[in-house]
């Protein structure tokens, strides 16, 4: 899936789980302080991109996806290994 | 820290109720005793014994995103206090002296079920990971407080359903000694799903009127049978009178005393004799320095169960003794259902508006009062009254007993 693709997918999920605007969903975004997603909203972010992207994302790893552009990038890896 | 007792003030009013979203559409609703109780069309309607309740009358006007992190307690709480907050003027406060009590009878159960169907049906991974928050019973207090920066205590008493008036008097306890200068006070509750249906309807405590939902309320009527489950939400801006003064607030009354007491009776019965009830009214009247003949109106507790309406009127004649008689009485869960943990202070709120302006609402079908049952309770008209103490009482399950005393001045 390109990078594109899954940076709009997990738009999508930042707006439905945060409401957070689209246009503000960019790669180099930190979750917490810029895009204000709490440690716990960050879970159900996860949880819908595992879903939606048919990946596995282990908790340890989670806390490694600082950026948008982390998560897009674990994402792609993680959706070519599977 | 012991100091000279303050005197409290209310300033601030908020609701959420089966009678309307605010507290105008619902003091409007009490006056012209419309009835909150209507047939339940979920799909789960069939699956329990009873099938009227009195849901919201209006859905909690949040935002998407901001609702989905909060159980619908907390939701109605959050309504509810944003409403007092701006009836109180939105007062200027020093966050630490600020404090939130707001109880609940069950806490965030719409939350917990769901949450155990989901767990059932789609495993661990799919429950929320704000499930704790939304289940806990100090959830409500929890989100008011954030929403309102108070940084002077979180208190959530739960007392089945006398969660609310508990909050309420432990706010007024905590303001008086000095803890804290302004209190959001109240209590909330939503539990209409049909475990707790279920529960409350084998313990025969749910009315069986199926056949016209708005009758099955009727508080001190012979024909009482039950009561009728109801959700909403009722907050209070208490505030210690020289801080409301400084900052130049409308008083809308005192809430001058406040008692609690405990039946160590049974778990769920009330004692019939009434004299734990008649304890918490004594002390309210004690510390607000009231005698009996001061109080002009009492919005009772009567819930519609045969024993409890009747305890309470034996309560009220232990504690008010001559006086009795001479209270006006009212019942709004003739008209609201029974909001659990929320239900006292949606009727404190009630209280502090028909002491202020000097009516009471009559109670809905009170057709005929029960031989047994001594007591002026409104009925048909609604009722003007002297200006004078007003009393809201509120009892519930594990005998908890709790009366607040409002005064005009």
């Amino acid at each position: 899936m390109s990078q594109t693709d899954v940076l709009a997918g997990l738009a999508e999920i930042l707006e439905e789980v945060a409401g957070v605007d689209p246009a503000d969903v960019t790669p180099e975004k930190t979750f917490i302080d810029d895009l204000d997603v709490d440690s716990l909203s960050m879970v159900e972010v996860v949880v819908a991109a595992e879903e939606k992207f048919g990946v596995k994302i282990p908790d340890d790893d989670v806390k490694t996806l600082k950026t948008v552009g982390d998560a897009v990038s674990y994402i792609q890896r993680a959706g070519v290994a599977a | 820290m012991i100091r000279t007792p303050r005197r409290v003030v209310v300033t601030g009013l908020g609701a959420t109720t089966p009678l309307g979203g605010d507290v105008a559409s619902t003091w409007e609703g009490l006056l012209a005793g419309r009835s909150g109780v209507r047939r339940l069309t979920e799909d789960w309607i069939e699956t329990v014994p009873v099938h009227i309740a009195a849901p919201l009358a209006v859905e909690p006007p949040l935002g998407r995103v901001e609702a989905r992190k909060l159980d619908r307690t907390q939701q109605m709480a959050l309504v509810a206090s944003r409403e007092a907050w701006a009836d109180a003027g939105t007062p200027e406060v020093d966050p630490l002296r600020l404090m939130v009590c707001v109880g609940s009878g069950i806490g965030g159960v719409l939350t917990l079920l769901s949450q155990y169907d989901v767990l059932k049906e789609q495993g661990s991974r799919k429950v929320t990971p704000h499930v704790v928050p939304m289940l806990m019973p100090n959830g409500p207090a929890a989100t008011v407080g954030l929403a309102f920066g108070a940084k002077g205590g979180v208190r959530a008493p739960v007392s089945a359903c006398a969660s609310g008036t508990e909050a309420i008097a432990l706010a007024y306890e905590l303001i008086k000694f000095g803890r804290a200068d302004v209190a959001i006070a109240g209590g909330t509750e939503a539990a209409i799903h049909p475990l707790p249906i279920a529960g409350f309807a084998q313990m025969q405590a749910l009315s069986k009127r199926q056949d016209d939902p708005t009758l099955a309320s009727r508080p001190f009527d012979k024909a009482r049978d039950g009561f009728v489950l109801g959700e909403g939400a009722g907050v209070l801006v208490l505030e210690a009178e020289e801080h409301a003064k400084a900052r130049g607030a409308r008083i809308l009354g005192y809430l001058a005393g406040a008692g609690i007491s405990s039946d160590a009776y049974h778990v769920a019965a009330p004692e019939p004799n009434g004299a734990g009830a008649a304890r918490a009214v004594q002390e309210a009247l004690e510390t607000g320095d009231l005698t009996p003949a001061d109080v002009a109106h009492v919005n009772a507790h009567a819930t519609s169960t045969p024993a409890g309406d009747l305890a309470e009127s034996k309560a009220l004649h232990l504690a008010l003794g001559s006086a009795a008689g001479s209270a006006v009485v009212t019942a709004t869960k003739s008209m609201t259902g029974h909001l659990l943990g929320a239900a006292g202070a949606v009727e404190a709120v009630a209280t502090v508006l028909a002491m202020r302006e000097r009516i009471v609402p009559a109670t809905r079908n009170l057709d005929a009062l029960d031989d047994e049952i001594e007591l002026d309770v409104v009925r048909i008209d609604n009722r003007n009254i002297k200006a004078g103490a007003a009393l809201s009482n509120s009892f519930g399950f594990g005998g908890h007993d709790v009366c607040l005393a409002f005064t005009p001045e």
